[in-house]
């Protein structure tokens, strides 16, 4: 019985990494490749985190199994090794963690940098829209076409409900807010994740490397309809960016009223 | 197995007497508003059970939804006024009621208070060898004022009318939950929550000014600092995190009902801590206000952040204890063992940051959080290895204790590890508020508290009760809890690293997560099989205080100052006033073997013929 007591804990670790390693083909990994170039340096990361971690999980578990099947094997009655301890240990795993934890988040100053310091965003990237959040949908406003996105609207503004879109190949900024409570702005396939934080406007850019439609949904709890945010984030070339929003302002304008109302529909 | 040391041996009779000078007490106060330290910690404990039982159920309905979503719940569906309106479906508004009570019952009401109400009040006095607490009086508070929390709980199920409890989640985010228009959760119910949570604060406070000045002023002679066992080093510790973290969650409780008067009595006055200009919500006015949302977030995650901690740390110290014993060694590098408990609890401090990464914190701010949290994963290695020391080379014991313990060790490093992509901002902007955090943060509190919770119970249960609890029981409860644990949430990584988010009612609802179905089934069947699991402990418990062996003072053959008195110890718990001449750990040690022993008491004075371990 001990060393069934034993082997369980060998065990379980090797079906752990077994299930981690058939996931991707099972489909229980990321929902796409990173679609922007952001997206690709957080998988980077991640994977890199995932490599030492890996390791350390499976020697400190198999070690630890180790120690049990050792104590399971002991002759019965044979006395217990009497050692309070010892110092050079101590200090080797004190020191050897203490670099790689300082190695991971010196590796992650960068990436973090790239994605949040509003100076080190990038220098050709053009604000295409305003997105605020709302219990429970996006709502989207780009400015009339040939002008420049203001935190204020504009007349000529032009307006759409869960649905965005970006062109691809560039960076974009969009201005991220809500209009009541905190909602957060995740593009799972982009790798991008925002809160939206009221009072605030918060600028947020990506790049999307290919033609697409990506899923748009709300990662903070924001009421009972959160889990219904679903919006799609429509990646095009920049010139049918420009016909869309064509089309969308004629929309607008034979309608005849300020489009919001129209724009946004029911809720 | 209930051998008595020698220094035990002539006053082995002793157990009957242990009231002598004591006046007889009514039932009432010896049971019920008792100020016996060990009557409280044991009122503590199987209160928390039942409360455990009730998060667990909470915690099955939020998994039948996302297993079944929108089907009608079995039994359970039509047993509830609750759920009658909806004809036993579960309802978005229900749902979110659901994970927020299910995080608030196990936080506030089972592993909080099991840990530092339940075992820290029965072993502090009896491990540092006094015969009380420094203020019974307000110990016995102190788990009086859980019922009141619990009544606010309970209440704010049914303020609403029973369509909607609180639903804001357990960290509360404004505005959802400051404006009342929010939701349906956002009126009455959720400031009943916030009443609860006040109490439940002034409960633990009690406690832990208890604890401190009690570990501070009251130990045996010759039990030093360096001569404590790490459960009480644990507890102290816990203590100060809890005296100082506390007050800043109070205080923002009482900014947040500022905010929300007009909740409890009808007025227009209100403050605006949390509430900032112009929000329209539900079609209502647009606020008037200068507040700032994000300020709750840091304020509560300067408390919530320690608190996790004080969700652990008197787990890893009854697990040092209990490992030692059971693998017959000193606890490996006990100084190491304080020093990282230390260092944990201090980093505690100031990494509250990580939970806001996505908020849009200054970013300077979340390279320095990043960097701490980091930090903190180094002492909880030392202390993973340390434990893996201690059991390297031991006479091992294959008890329901140790399994638990060794299962303790196993879950901790996963969620050790899992913290360590969520402390990297850039990894965390994917995973943040996806089922990752979700599989991390049971992990550490499922996987390493609670398993650690199961062995101390049976460790500790002989002497509550003098009897002892079955082990073949408890050792398949932990074999059915430990397969039902790791088959429920290791798959949760996966389901976070596939982008699933937390605290959906229906994720299918989104293309990319409807192939995530099958495996939500299996996690909630795996949820259920370890639920129902939890009947055996708790049939081992209630059945073994009745009818278990019974058992002499020291049935582990364990050195801690709690085995020299009797199983149970009376009123003022010791027969002898113990005198401490060494530390808890010296099993195996030459003074032991000079008297035959693999153990040998903290009482026991230095054996003659033996050198001194001068290790310390
Ligand atoms: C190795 C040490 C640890 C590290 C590096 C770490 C890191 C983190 C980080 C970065 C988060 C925030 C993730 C996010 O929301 O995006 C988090 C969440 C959490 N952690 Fe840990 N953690 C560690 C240990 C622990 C321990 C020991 C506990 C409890 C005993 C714990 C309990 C929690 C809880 C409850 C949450 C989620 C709170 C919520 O959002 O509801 N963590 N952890
Ligand atoms: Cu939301
Ligand atoms: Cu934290």
């Amino acid at each position: 019985m001990k060393k069934f007591w034993a082997l369980f804990f060998f065990f379980w670790p090797t079906v752990a990494i077994i299930s981690c390693v058939i996931a991707p083909s099972r489909g229980w990994w990321f929902p796409s490749p990173p679609m922007s170039r952001t997206g690709v340096q957080i998988d980077g990361l991640f994977y890199l985190i995932l490599i030492i971690v890996t390791i350390t999980f499976v020697a400190t578990q198999y070690v630890l199994a180790y120690a049990l099947w050792k104590g399971a094997t002991k002759e019965s009655g044979s006395k217990a090794l009497f050692s309070h301890g010892s110092h050079k240990l101590e200090i080797i795993w004190t020191i050897v963690p203490s670099f790689i934890l300082v190695f991971i988040s010196l590796s992650q100053l960068d990436v973090l940098a790239e994605i949040r310091v509003i100076s080190k965003f990038p220098e050709k990237a053009t604000k295409v829209a305003e997105v605020t959040a709302r219990q429970f949908e996006w709502r989207i406003r780009y400015p009339k076409p040939g002008t420049e996105l203001t935190t204020v609207e504009n007349p000529g503004d032009l307006y759409y409900v869960n649905e965005l879109h970006v062109p691809t190949g560039k960076p974009v900024i969009i201005n991220l807010r809500t209009q009541d409570v905190q909602h957060a702005f995740f593009s799972p396939q982009l790798r991008v994740k925002q809160d939206a934080v009221p009072g605030l406007v918060i600028p947020i850019w990506f790049d999307v490397r290919e033609v697409g439609n990506y899923d748009l949904v709300c990662a903070e709890l924001c009421g009972w309809g959160h889990y219904k945010m679903k919006a799609r984030i429509v990646a095009q070339s920049q010139s049918s960016v420009d016909k869309y929003l064509k089309q969308l302002e004629a929309d607008q304008n034979a309608d005849g009223t300020k489009s919001e109302a129209a724009a946004s529909g029911d809720e | 197995m209930a051998t008595v040391s020698p220094a035990l041996d002539a006053h082995g009779h002793a157990d009957d007497h242990s009231h002598g000078g004591h006046h007889e007490q009514s039932f009432i106060s010896k049971y019920v508003f008792s100020l016996d330290h060990k009557i409280i910690g044991i009122q503590f404990l199987i209160t928390t059970l039942i409360m455990l039982m009730v998060g667990g159920a909470l915690a099955l309905a939020v998994r039948w939804q996302l297993a079944f979503p929108w089907e009608n719940m079995p039994v359970v569906g039509q047993l509830f006024g609750l759920f009658r309106t909806e004809g036993g479906q579960i309802s978005p508004e229900f749902y979110t009621m659901l994970f927020t009570m299910h995080a608030s019952v196990m936080i506030f009401l089972v592993i909080i208070p099991i840990l530092a109400g339940a075992f820290g009040n029965f072993l502090i006095p009896l491990q540092i060898g006094t015969d009380d607490m420094a203020f019974p009086a307000l110990n016995m508070m102190s788990y009086w004022f859980m019922w009141p929390a619990i009544a606010c709980f309970a209440c704010s199920f049914f303020v609403a009318g029973g369509t909607a409890g609180p639903g804001n989640g357990w960290t509360s985010y404004p505005l959802l939950s400051d404006l009342p228009q929010a939701a349906p959760s956002s009126g009455s119910p959720q400031t009943f929550w916030l009443i609860g949570l006040t109490l439940v604060g002034v409960s633990s406070m009690m406690g832990s000014v208890n604890y401190l000045t009690t570990i501070i002023n009251m130990r045996a002679p010759g039990m030093t600092l360096f001569r404590m066992p790490l459960t009480i080093w644990s507890m102290f510790i816990t203590a100060i995190l809890q005296a100082f973290a506390l007050p800043v969650l109070t205080a923002a409780g009482f900014m947040l009902v500022f905010d929300r008067l007009g909740t409890i009595f009808p007025t227009d006055i209100h403050s605006v801590f949390f509430i900032p200009a112009n929000i329209i919500v539900n079609n209502a006015a647009p606020t008037v206000g200068g507040g700032q949302p994000l300020l709750w977030q840091h304020l509560f995650w300067f408390y919530s952040h320690p608190a996790v901690y004080i969700m652990l740390l008197p787990a890893m110290g009854m697990v040092s204890d209990m490992l030692a014993c059971m693998s017959r060694k000193p606890v490996f590098g006990y100084k190491p063992m304080v020093y990282s408990m230390a260092a944990i609890a201090g980093l505690g401090f100031i990494v509250w940051g990580h939970h806001m990464f996505t908020s849009g914190m200054n970013p300077a701010l979340g390279m320095t959080f990043m960097t701490s949290t980091m930090m903190i994963a180094l002492p909880s290695a030392i202390k993973v290895f340390n434990w893996i020391g201690t059991i390297w080379g031991g006479d091992l014991k294959f008890n329901g204790v140790m399994l638990n313990c060794s299962g303790f060790v196993a879950m901790f490093i996963v969620g050790g590890l899992s913290g360590i992509f969520m402390a990297a901002v850039p990894v965390d902007i994917y995973f943040h508020d996806t089922y990752f955090i979700v599989a991390h943060f049971h992990y550490v509190l499922f996987g390493s508290t609670l398993f650690g919770v199961f062995a101390a119970i049976q460790f500790w249960f002989p002497k509550m009760f003098g009897r002892e609890m079955n082990d073949t029981v408890q050792r398949w409860h932990f074999a059915l809890s430990f397969i039902g644990f790791n088959c429920t949430f290791f798959p949760m990584h996966l389901l976070g690293i596939a982008g699933m988010p937390r605290r959906y009612a229906d994720p299918y609802l989104h293309g990319y997560l409807e192939h995530l179905l099958p495996m939500n089934r299996f996690i909630t069947i795996s949820a259920i099989l370890m639920g129902f699991a939890q009947f055996l402990l708790l049939g081992n418990f209630f059945y073994s205080m009745f009818r278990g062996k019974k058992v002499g003072r020291n049935p582990w053959n364990a050195n801690g100052l709690e085995w020299t008195a009797p199983s149970p110890p009376g009123h003022g718990n010791f027969d002898i006033a113990p005198v401490v001449y060494r530390g808890p750990y010296e099993y195996s040690s030459p003074e032991a073997e000079a008297i035959g022993q693999d153990f040998i008491l903290q009482t026991v004075p230095h054996v003659k013929g033996v050198a001194k371990i001068t290790h310390h």
